[in-house]
């Protein structure tokens, strides 16, 4: 359904649709605009930010992307591994 | 979802429900036992979970509906206390509820 693969490394999209009017955004704001890979395939699931305001929500695959500690934040802890459930619309591949 | 000033280093348009990896929270131990539930609190979640049998509310309506709610009193109020503004909230815009309707029943006392 979507040509994202497990290993491909994707950017997220620095959009911020907050800062024009109401909107449900599952994609946090840490990983906006930063380097990911994907790590697996989850489904996919009506668009929760069509549901959020009880639109018509077209199904969209959801994918864990990784991200390196590094990516995020200037000091992180090291060790630790972030995964994120992030919408295919979301993901730019690299 | 009006966005908050940023911390150095923060995202520039962060909502401020969106707390994840913001850096003042750094290092702030995270509370790993179970909250005791109030009266209210197993009320509201009741009445969520009717709401949702009936086709009523989604629970992401709900999630944008608790994201909606401005950042002073968003702040002020408890987990389920932000449930019921939103609940309030959704199913007054969807005109499930009218509000004549809902300050009747906030003035009979019955969803105190």
């Amino acid at each position: 359904m979507n040509g994202f693969k497990p290993g491909q490394r994707v950017r997220v999209r620095a959009e911020w649709p907050e800062r024009h009017g109401p909107v449900h955004i599952r994609t946090p704001h840490y990983v906006r605009g930063r380097e990911g890979e994907i790590a697996a395939f989850l489904g996919v699931f009506p668009n929760p930010e069509d549901l959020a305001f009880d639109r018509p929500a077209p199904p969209l695959p959801l994918y864990h992307v990784r991200f390196r500690p590094e990516a995020l934040w200037p000091a992180p802890v090291s060790g630790t591994e972030i995964l994120v459930e992030i919408f295919a619309p979301w993901l730019i591949p690299l | 979802m009006r966005p908050v000033s940023a911390e150095p280093g923060e995202s520039p348009f962060r909502a401020h429900h969106d707390l994840g990896g913001v850096r003042r929270f750094l290092c702030t131990p995270v509370e790993r036992e179970e909250h005791s539930l109030s009266d209210f609190d197993r009320e509201v979640d009741a009445l969520r979970q009717v709401l949702a049998q009936h086709g009523l509310l989604r629970v992401d309506e709900l999630r944008r509906g608790i994201e909606s709610i401005p950042e002073e009193r968003y702040f002020a109020l408890s987990y389920y206390e932000r449930w019921a503004v939103a609940l309030a909230d959704v199913l007054l815009s969807k005109g499930v509820v009218r509000g004549e309707e809902l300050r009747a029943a906030l003035s009979e006392g019955s969803l105190e």
